[in-house]
C-alpha cells in the first residue's frame, strides 16, 4: 500500500508498537507479535463470517445437491433439477422486482429500513412437454448477507472505499441487517452430538451412556441404561427400553459368544457384570436376528410407522421386522449409517456404549463431565442458518411440487406447465422465512423439532466494545433458572479458550460467556481422508472390520475413534497420534483436525467435525520453540502471514480434547523437557472487552467481571460514521480521549480509535462528606471545560402507511398559529437546529379518516384527514439533528427525524473507572474550593479513599502511578497495563522522583478553602473514566396529580406514564407498627382512588344518589369513603354470585 | 486577648517552629492557624500596621506577560489564598457568550461549536476592557432579546467561512490544507466588528483579537459552511470557567531543608539526587569544620557534604525520607508564611495585572465587609 490514508492502517500491521524494520528482534519476547497476525486472519468476529461463507458457499450446495430432483407422482416424465445454487451480492429491489441499486451499502438498508439482502440464484433443468430445458440464473430467493462476509460489498474493501460506502472501518461486521435494525445471531452452545456422554445417576444406582445422533434428516437420542444389573437400549421410537443383548442380536445375527465377545473382550470382571443380559433374551424368548427383530417391530412406536415422506403417497402397511429393521438402521443411532443392511459399524458401537457402562461400573471415575469445554460444540450463523434454509428448501421443494402436480392433474392445460413460474412463487417463502427467524430469533426446524427463541438479538451500538462484545458473546442452551451450578462454574477447560472475567451477574451468570482473544471455531472438514490418512500412516491403523472382539479390547489394543465413531485399531496409540499430527504440521490435512489419546478407553480419539473450540500454540521440540527471529522478521516485512506459521509447523490449533495430550509452557522460562507448546501470549486467555482493564491481574477478580459489564455502558465513540446513523438512542461523547494506560488489546481492537471516556485527574481524598458511598466530587471548571460532556440522539420515524382502498397517510402543511407547530418548517417537518420543547410537533402526519371505501364505482371516499402527529415528549429541550425523507422497500414513505441534546455531568450522573468502581456525582465544586498541589494541579474528580480497601482494585492504583508516570515526558512506552506480564513499577517510581513527585504518587496538597496545607499525602494522578448512560435527566421523576388506570382508578405506574410514587407493602409495614393510621389513611386511599359511595345501611349494598335501588328507599342510606378497588372487589364478588353486604357502625356512637 | 501577668517572649526556636509546616514521612503537621493567626496565650500580638510592614515582602522571581513568580512573605495563609481564590474566580474578563448561528453544516454541532467558541481566550484594549466595558443584564422574560445590548456592554464578533475545493492543487494531493479553502477554521478568522464607541477603544493595537491566532475550532469538508455571529460579555469565573482570567493561579510554601546532622561522602551525593537538582550542593569539609568538635565533622576534611543551596526548588518530593541513612540527619518543613504565588494568564490581562486586581477586589469585598461588621458590633 503506498500510502496510508489514516492511522489505524499501521495498527493492523503485525508490528505496531513502535518496532521499526530495524530494531533487533527476539524470538521470545516478540513472539507476541504473532496475536496481531493472527486476529488478521481469524478470531473475535471472523468465526462468524467464516462460518457464513462456508454457508453460502459449501453447504448451500450440498444441501441443494441433496435434495436436487423433483419428481412428479401424476406424469412420470415430469421432473426438475436443480443443477447449481449461489448466492449473489447484495442488490436493492424495488416493489416490482426491478433492481433499484445495484450495489446497495449496508449503511443505506440501516437508513432506508431495508433488509441488506442478496440474491440466490440457481440453475434449473427441467422438462416442459417432454422436452428438456436448462433454464440459468433464476432467482429463487433473497438471503440476508452477514457484513463483511464474502458476499457483503465490504469484503475486502480499504479505508477508501469503506469511506464511500459511509460505513466505519472499524466496524466488526459478522451481523445482518434486517429491515434497517443490526441482528446478530449468538454463538450457541451445545452439547456434542454423535458422541457417547456417560452419566450416572447416584441416587437411583443407574448408570446411562447417551448419544444424540444428528443427521440431515433427524436429531434423536439414543441410551443405553445399566440398571438392576440389566443393560437397557431406550430410544423415543420405542415404546420400552429393549435388553441390550435383544438389540445386539437384531443388528447382524450375532451370536452370544460374539456378543460376549464385542461388548466386554476376554476381561472377566465385565463377563461376569454382562452375562446376565443374556437371560433377558431367554426371558422374551428371542435367540435368533428374526426373533430380535419382531421383538423390537412390536414396540416400535405406532406413531412413527409407516410415516410418509412429506408430500409422498402413504405407504403400505409393513410387517414388524421389517419395522423393526427400519428403526434399526434409520432411526436409532442414525449418525451411523447403515449401508446394505449392514449392521456390524452399529453392532460395534452399541457394543462400545454398553462396554463403556460397565466400565463405569467399576471405575466411577470414567464418567463424563458435561461442563468440559471438549464436549461442547459452538453453532455459528453459518450453521444455523443451514439448519433453517434446509428446512425451507424442502418445504419449498414439497409445495413445489405440491403446485405444479395440481398443474400436471388438470387434463387439458392452456398452457404448458412451467415450474419456473411456481419457483418464483414458492422461493418468496424461503425469503420471508429466513428474514423472519433473524428478525425475531426464533428458529423453527420442523424435521428437529426444534424450536428456539432467542437466537438473533438486536446488535447493541450503545459503545463500540458493546458491539464488539456481542459479536464474540456465547449463549448456552440451560435453563436461566434451574439452580445447578456445574454450567455456571468457570471451567478448568475453558482456559484460553472463554473469557473468564466477562460474564453478565445474576440470572445469566455463567451461562452467558465470551470467547478469548485467541480462539477460533471449526467448521467442518470431510472425514475421508482423514481416514484415509490414519490407514497410510506408519504405523498405519487397521482397519475393524478385520478385527473380532476380543482383538479389539485386548490389552494393548487402541480404538481409533472418528467423531466418535470407531472405525480402527492400532498397537500404538502414541506413535500413531505423533505421526498424525506430523501430518497436520506438514498441512496435508485441515490444521482444525485434532487427535488425542485417551489412556483410560484405550482410544485414539480424531475431531474433524464443526464448533469445537481452538486455540493457536507455539509448538515447542526438545525444549526449544519452533519459532524463529527470521520468521518473526519475514511476519514483519509482511512477506508471511499467520497462516504460513500454521503451514511451517511453527504453531499450530489444539482443541480442548487435545490440549489434554499437551504440556503448555506459559512463558519460555517455564520450559523443561516435557513441554509440548508454549502460549503465544498469556493475555490473550482474557477476551476483548476484559481487555480494556488495565493490570487486570492486580485486582480482585469479581471487579474485573463487573468492568466487564460496565464498560459496554461507557459513553465514547461508536464508530466512524456514528453522524450518519439514524439508531434509536445514540449517545456519544463531545471529546473521548485515549486512555493513558492502555492495553496491547485495547490497540488490536481499536478501542484507542474508539474509546469511551477521558482521562481524569483523580485525587484520592474525603471531601465534603458528599462523596460517601462512591459518591464522586466533581470539578465544576472541568465541567465548564467539556469534561464528561456527552451527546443524546433520539429517533422519531414516521412510515407513511397507504391503505388498499388508495387512500394514504400524508404530511400537512403548518397552522402557524398553534404554539406546538413552532418547530416546524414550511413542509411540516420541524427545522435542521431548531430547539424543540415537550409537546410540540416535530413531524406533522396526517391519517386518512375513511381507509376502507374505494372510490371505485358509485363509492364516494372522504377526504377528510385527522392529525396524527409525531411530537417531542421529553421535558428536557432537544434540537433537530437530522431529518431524513426516503423511501423503504415496500415503496412507502418514511420519515426519520433525529433529535439532539448535548449533556454536561450533573449531580447523579453515573461515573466508573476500569475497574469495577462506579460511582455517582455527588457534588459539583468551584474550582477555587478543590485542594491543589504545588505544580497547581486541581482534580477533576475526588475519589472516596473507603472504594479502595474492600475491593481490592490494586490495578487501579497501578493505572495511575502509571499514567502519571507517562505523562510526564510523554512516554506512551510507560503507558502499557497489559495482563500478566512484568510491569516496571521501580522505573516509574523513579520517573516520577525524577520530575519531583513522590515516588508513590502521594503529593502534597493544599486545601482550597482554608489555604492551609492537608495534613496528609494525597494519592493523585490520571485514571481514565468512564460515563455511562445512566443519567440523571432520563429517570428524574416526581407527580402531585396525574393520569390514574381506568381500571382501578388508582394512580399509574411508572415514569414514562408520569406515575405515582409507590407506598409499598415495607413502608406500608412501618406506618402500621408505627401506628400512624391517618398517615396509612391518606396514602393508601385519600391519594390514591378514594371514592365516595351511598351504603344502605339496611341491605348492606350499594344504592346511588343518596336512594337504594334494592330498598326503594332513602331512609338508612349512609354516605362513606372507600377506595374504588374495595368498591370494584365488591362488584366483581357480586358479579359471581358471592353475596356481599356492608355492616355500617357509628365510629363515635351516639351517647344515649 | 485579656491582658495576662506572665507574659514572656518566646525564644526564637519556638518562632521558627511556629512558622514551619512539619514535612513528615506520611503526614504534615503544624498546619492550622486558629482563628487569630499569629497570635498565642501570653503574648502580646496586637495588630501593628507598622510591624506588618516591615514584616511584609513581595518579591518577584519571574514576571512574563503570561506567567508570573512571586514571593508573598509574611501574611497568614487566608489572605493568601483569598488572592488566590479572586484570580481564579471573581476578575471579570470578556469571553463568547451568545452564539447566533445563521448556517452551521460543518460536523461540529451547534452547542459543541458555542461551547468550544467560548473557551477561546480573547484580548484587546486594556484601558478600554477597564473602563468602557461594563457588565450585560440578561434580558426579562418579558424584554426584547436586545433590549440589554449595548456597545458598552457586548462586543460583536462574526465567523462566517465556506470550505471549498482549490482549482489549483496538486493531483496526488492528500492534505486537506492543500486541497480545500477553509478546511481549518482557526480562531484567527473570527472577525471583530466594533459597535458604537467601540471603536475609539478597540482599534489598531487595541482590537479585540483572540490571544492565540492558531487555536483550532473546526474542521470543514468543501460545501460545508459555518456562518455565525458572536456577542461576547463580561463574567466572572465563578460562573462558568472560560470567564477565569488565569490558566492557574496557584501558591506553594518555601520549602526548608534542615540538615540537622552531617550527610558526608557517598551519602551526600546521593541525598543530593533526593532532591531536584540545584537544591543541595556539595561542598568539601573545610579544616576549621573538621577542627571543630562535635560538629561531626571530626576526621572527614576534604569529604564532600551536603549543604542546602536553593530550597526554592525543591518539589517537598520526601525522597530523602524514604531511605534509613537519611534518617535523623535532615528535617524537612515548609514555611508558613512565605507563600511562593505561579498566576499563569490565559491572556486577557497581563499575570502581574492579575495580582494587582486581585489586591483591589479583596479591598473592595473589604470595604463592602467594613460597615456590615461596624454594624454588628453596634448592633449587640
Amino acid at each position: 500500500m503506498p500510502f496510508i490514508d489514516d492511522g489505524f492502517e499501521a495498527l493492523t500491521k503485525p508490528f505496531y508498537n513502535g518496532k521499526k524494520l530495524t530494531d533487533p528482534i527476539s524470538a521470545v519476547e516478540d513472539k507476541n507479535q504473532l496475536l496481531p497476525a493472527f486476529l488478521k486472519v481469524k478470531g473475535l468476529v471472523k468465526q462468524h463470517i467464516d462460518s457464513y461463507n462456508y454457508f453460502v458457499d459449501h453447504e448451500i450446495k450440498e444441501i441443494v445437491r441433496a435434495n436436487r430432483i423433483v419428481k412428479s407422482d401424476v406424469d412420470s416424465s415430469f421432473w426438475v433439477e436443480f443443477l447449481d445454487i449461489r448466492v449473489e451480492s447484495p442488490e436493492s429491489v424495488g416493489q416490482n422486482g426491478s433492481t433499484t441499486n445495484p450495489k446497495v451499502t449496508p449503511q443505506e438498508c440501516r437508513l432506508r429500513d431495508a433488509t441488506y439482502s442478496a440474491r440466490i440464484l440457481i440453475d434449473v433443468a427441467y422438462t416442459r412437454e417432454r422436452q428438456k430445458i436448462i433454464r440459468r440464473n433464476v432467482e429463487l430467493a433473497r438471503m440476508p448477507v452477514m457484513l463483511r462476509s464474502n458476499k457483503c460489498h465490504l469484503y475486502g474493501a480499504n479505508n477508501a472505499k469503506m469511506e464511500i460506502m459511509n460505513e466505519c472501518p472499524l466496524d466488526p461486521g459478522g451481523y445482518f441487517i434486517v429491515r434497517g435494525t443490526e441482528k446478530v445471531i449468538l454463538i450457541q452452545e451445545q452439547l456434542s452430538k454423535n458422541r457417547v456422554i456417560i452419566e450416572t445417576d447416584d441416587k437411583n444406582n443407574i448408570i446411562t451412556a447417551s448419544v444424540t445422533s444428528s443427521t440431515h434428516e433427524r436429531k434423536s437420542k439414543t441410551y443405553v441404561t445399566l440398571k438392576k444389573e440389566r443393560i437397557n437400549l431406550q430410544h423415543n421410537v420405542l415404546s420400552e427400553p429393549i435388553p441390550i443383548v435383544i438389540i445386539l442380536k437384531a443388528l447382524g445375527g450375532l451370536t452370544d459368544f460374539e456378543i460376549m465377545q464385542l461388548v466386554t473382550g476376554s476381561d472377566a470382571r465385565y463377563q461376569d457384570d454382562f452375562e446376565i443380559n443374556f437371560s433377558e433374551a431367554v426371558v422374551a424368548e428371542v435367540f435368533t436376528q428374526q426373533q430380535a427383530l419382531e421383538y423390537i417391530g412390536a414396540r416400535v412406536k405406532m406413531g412413527m410407522k409407516g410415516r410418509p415422506a412429506r408430500g409422498g403417497p402413504p405407504q403400505p402397511r409393513r410387517n414388524l421386522i421389517e419395522e423393526g429393521l427400519d428403526a434399526l438402521a434409520n432411526i436409532v443411532i442414525a449418525h451411523i449409517p447403515v449401508e446394505g443392511l449392514d449392521f456390524h459399524p452399529k453392532a460395534i458401537y452399541v457394543a462400545m456404549m454398553t462396554r463403556r457402562v460397565l466400565m463405569v461400573r467399576h471405575n466411577p471415575k470414567l464418567v463424563d463431565d458435561r461442563d468440559f469445554v471438549g464436549n461442547k460444540r459452538f453453532e455459528l450463523a453459518g450453521q444455523l442458518l443451514s439448519l433453517l434454509f434446509e428446512d425451507l428448501f424442502k418445504n419449498f421443494l414439497s409445495s413445489l411440487k405440491f403446485n405444479i402436480e395440481n398443474t400436471l392433474k388438470k387434463q387439458h392445460r392452456a398452457i404448458p406447465a412451467d415450474p419456473l413460474l411456481q419457483i418464483g412463487a414458492q422461493g418468496k417463502h424461503i425469503t420471508e422465512g429466513l428474514n423472519r427467524a433473524i428478525q425475531t430469533g426464533n428458529w423453527t426446524v420442523q424435521r428437529f423439532r426444534m424450536n428456539r427463541a432467542g437466537v438473533t438479538h438486536v446488535l447493541s451500538r450503545l459503545s463500540y466494545i458493546a458491539a464488539l462484545g456481542m459479536m464474540t458473546r456465547i449463549s448456552s442452551q440451560f435453563e436461566k433458572t434451574r439452580k445447578v451450578s456445574g454450567p455456571r462454574a468457570l471451567q478448568a477447560s475453558q482456559w484460553g479458550m472463554l473469557c473468564p472475567s466477562d460474564t453478565p451477574e445474576g440470572e445469566a451468570c455463567g451461562l452467558v460467556k465470551n470467547l478469548a482473544l485467541m480462539t477460533h471455531i471449526t467448521t467442518d472438514a470431510d472425514e475421508t481422508p482423514i481416514k484415509r490418512w490414519a490407514f497410510t500412516l506408519d504405523p498405519p491403523a487397521e482397519p475393524l472390520r478385520n478385527f473380532s472382539g476380543a482383538e479389539m479390547h485386548k490389552k494393548g489394543t487402541f480404538i481409533v475413534h472418528i467423531n466418535g465413531t470407531p472405525f480402527a485399531l492400532t498397537r500404538f496409540p502414541k506413535k500413531f497420534a505423533a505421526n498424525f499430527r506430523t501430518v497436520r504440521r506438514r498441512g496435508w490435512i485441515s490444521p482444525f483436525v485434532s487427535v488425542n489419546v485417551n489412556e483410560n478407553l484405550s482410544a485414539v480419539h480424531i475431531a474433524t467435525d464443526e464448533g469445537r473450540i481452538c486455540r493457536p500454540y507455539i509448538i515447542v521440540k526438545n525444549g526449544k520453540p519452533r519459532i524463529k527471529e527470521t520468521q518473526l522478521r519475514m511476519l514483519q516485512a509482511e512477506k508471511i502471514t499467520f497462516d504460513d506459521f500454521l503451514r511451517n509447523g511453527v504453531v499450530e490449533y489444539l482443541d480442548a480434547n487435545e490440549e489434554n495430550d499437551t504440556l503448555i509452557a506459559g512463558t519460555e522460562k517455564d520450559i523443561t523437557k516435557a513441554t509440548t507448546h508454549l502460549e503465544i501470549e498469556p493475555f490473550t486467555l482474557l477476551g476483548a472487552v476484559a481487555g480494556l482493564i488495565p493490570f487486570p491481574h492486580h485486582n480482585q477478580s469479581p471487579r474485573n467481571t463487573y468492568q466487564c459489564a460496565m464498560g459496554k455502558q461507557a459513553i465514547g465513540a461508536i464508530a466512524y460514521n456514528q453522524f450518519n446513523r439514524i439508531d434509536t438512542l445514540l449517545l456519544t461523547m463531545v471529546y473521548p480521549q485515549r486512555p493513558m494506560v492502555i492495553s496491547k488489546t485495547i490497540e488490536l481492537i481499536h478501542y484507542d480509535k474508539l474509546p469511551a471516556g477521558q482521562n481524569a485527574t483523580v485525587v484520592v481524598m474525603s471531601y465534603s462528606g458528599y462523596d460517601i458511598e462512591d459518591a464522586l466530587v466533581l470539578n465544576k471548571a472541568s465541567l465548564d471545560r467539556g469534561f464528561g460532556r456527552a451527546q443524546v440522539f433520539k429517533k422519531y420515524a414516521a412510515d407513511l402507511q397507504r391503505y388498499p382502498n388508495g387512500s394514504r397517510e400524508r404530511i400537512g402543511d403548518k397552522d402557524p398559529e398553534l404554539e406546538k407547530n413552532k418547530a416546524l418548517s414550511k413542509d411540516g417537518l420541524a427545522d435542521v437546529g431548531w430547539m424543540v420543547e415537550s409537546g410540540q410537533v416535530m413531524i406533522k402526519k396526517e391519517s386518512p379518516q375513511d381507509t376502507v371505501t374505494s372510490n371505485i364505482g358509485m363509492e364516494r371516499r372522504a377526504e377528510a384527514f385527522r392529525e396524527t402527529p409525531i411530537s417531542y415528549k421529553a421535558a428536557d429541550p432537544a434540537y433537530i439533528d437530522k431529518v431524513m425523507i426516503t423511501q423503504t422497500d415496500r415503496e412507502t414513505q418514511l420519515i426519520k427525524v433525529q433529535t439532539r441534546q448535548t449533556r454536561r455531568p450533573e449531580i447523579g450522573d453515573k461515573f466508573s473507572s476500569r475497574h469495577g468502581q462506579k460511582g455517582v456525582v455527588g457534588i459539583i465544586v468551584d474550582q477555587e474550593d478543590l485542594p491543589f498541589s504545588d505544580a497547581g494541579i486541581v482534580p477533576d474528580i475526588i475519589m472516596n479513599p473507603h472504594g479502595f480497601p474492600s475491593r481490592m482494585t490494586v490495578g487501579k492504583l497501578l493505572e495511575c502511578l502509571t499514567g502519571k508516570a507517562s505523562i510526564i515526558k510523554g512516554r506512551r512506552d510507560y503507558g502499557y497495563g497489559d495482563a500478566f506480564r512484568s510491569h516496571p513499577l521501580e522505573e516509574m517510581s523513579a520517573e516520577l522522583v525524577g520530575a519531583g513527585f513522590s515516588w508513590e504518587g502521594k503529593d502534597y496538597f493544599t486545601s482550597g478553602i482554608t489555604g492551609e496545607p492537608l495534613q496528609a499525602y494525597i494519592f493523585n494522578g490520571p485514571i481514565y473514566y468512564q460515563r455511562l448512560k445512566h443519567m440523571v435527566q432520563d429517570k428524574m421523576h416526581s407527580r402531585s396529580r396525574g393520569p390514574r388506570a381506568i381500571l382501578t382508578r388508582q394512580p399509574t405506574e411508572g415514569r414514562s406514564r408520569d406515575g405515582g410514587l409507590r407506598l409499598g407493602e415495607m413502608e406500608r409495614d412501618c406506618l402500621v407498627a408505627y401506628g400512624a393510621s391517618q398517615l396509612l389513611l391518606e396514602r393508601l386511599m385519600t391519594s390514591s382512588d378514594a371514592v365516595t359511595l351511598d351504603v344502605c345501611q339496611r341491605c348492606g349494598l350499594f344504592g346511588s344518589k343518596g336512594y337504594c335501588n334494592t330498598c326503594r328507599s332513602s331512609q338508612q342510606v349512609a354516605k362513606m369513603t372507600m377506595p374504588y378497588a374495595a368498591k370494584l372487589l365488591v362488584q366483581e364478588l357480586v358479579s359471581m354470585n358471592v353475596g356481599v353486604r356492608l355492616q355500617l357502625e357509628d365510629e363515635f356512637p351516639h351517647p344515649r | 486577648m485579656a491582658p495576662s501577668s506572665g507574659r514572656r517572649a518566646p525564644s526564637a526556636a519556638e518562632l521558627e517552629d511556629r512558622k514551619t509546616v512539619n514535612i513528615n514521612k506520611e503526614t504534615v503537621s503544624n498546619t492550622v492557624s486558629d482563628d487569630y493567626p499569629d497570635n498565642f496565650v501570653n503574648e502580646e500580638h496586637a495588630w501593628d500596621n507598622e510591624e506588618f510592614r516591615r514584616a511584609f515582602q513581595v518579591q518577584f522571581h519571574q514576571n512574563d506577560q503570561f506567567e508570573a513568580q512571586f514571593s508573598l512573605i509574611g501574611v497568614d495563609a487566608s489572605i493568601a489564598n483569598a488572592f488566590r481564590r479572586i484570580m481564579i474566580a471573581e476578575i471579570p474578563t470578556l469571553a463568547i457568550e451568545t452564539v447566533f448561528v445563521n448556517n452551521n453544516t460543518s460536523v461540529i454541532q451547534d452547542e459543541v461549536l458555542a461551547h468550544r467558541l467560548g473557551l477561546i481566550p480573547f484580548t484587546g484594549g486594556k484601558k478600554g476592557l477597564r473602563e468602557f466595558m461594563g457588565f450585560w443584564r440578561k434580558p426579562g422574560p418579558d424584554e426584547d432579546a436586545y433590549a440589554t445590548t449595548y456597545d458598552t456592554n457586548t462586543v460583536s464578533l462574526k465567523l462566517a467561512a465556506k470550505c471549498t475545493r482549490k482549482k489549483d492543487a496538486p493531483k496526488d494531493a492528500r492534505d486537506p490544507l492543500v486541497l480545500y479553502d477553509n478546511a481549518h477554521i482557526y480562531a484567527r478568522d473570527i472577525v471583530f466588528e466594533p459597535l458604537g464607541g467601540q471603536a475609539k477603544w478597540f482599534s489598531g493595537e487595541d482590537t479585540i483579537r483572540p490571544v492565540n491566532p492558531d487555536i483550532l475550532i473546526a474542521k470543514m469538508r468543501p460545501n460545508q459552511e459555518i456562518d455565525i455571529e458572536m456577542h461576547m460579555h463580561k463574567g466572572f469565573g465563578w460562573d462558568h470557567a472560560k470567564y477565569s482570567p488565569v490558566a492557574t493561579a496557584s501558591y506553594r510554601l518555601m520549602p526548608k531543608i534542615s540538615i540537622l546532622r552531617p550527610i558526608l561522602g557517598a551519602d551526600a551525593e546521593k541525598f543530593a539526587a533526593c532532591f531536584m537538582p540545584g537544591v543541595i550542593g556539595l561542598e568539601r569539609v573545610t579544616k576549621q569544620e573538621a577542627k571543630k568538635t562535635g560538629s561531626g565533622y571530626e576526621g572527614h576534611e576534604g569529604e564532600l557534604k551536603a549543604v542546602v543551596k536553593d530550597a526554592m526548588r525543591d518539589t517537598v518530593s520526601r525522597e530523602a525520607l524514604r531511605h534509613p541513612e537519611f534518617e535523623g540527619k535532615v528535617k524537612l518543613g515548609r514555611r508558613k508564611d512565605h507563600f511562593i504565588f505561579s498566576v499563569e494568564s490565559t491572556g486577557q490581562w497581563d499575570s502581574d495585572e492579575l495580582f494587582m486586581e486581585s489586591t483591589k477586589m479583596l479591598k473592595k469585598k473589604c470595604g463592602v465587609l467594613r460597615p456590615q461588621v461596624t454594624n454588628m458590633v453596634q448592633t449587640f
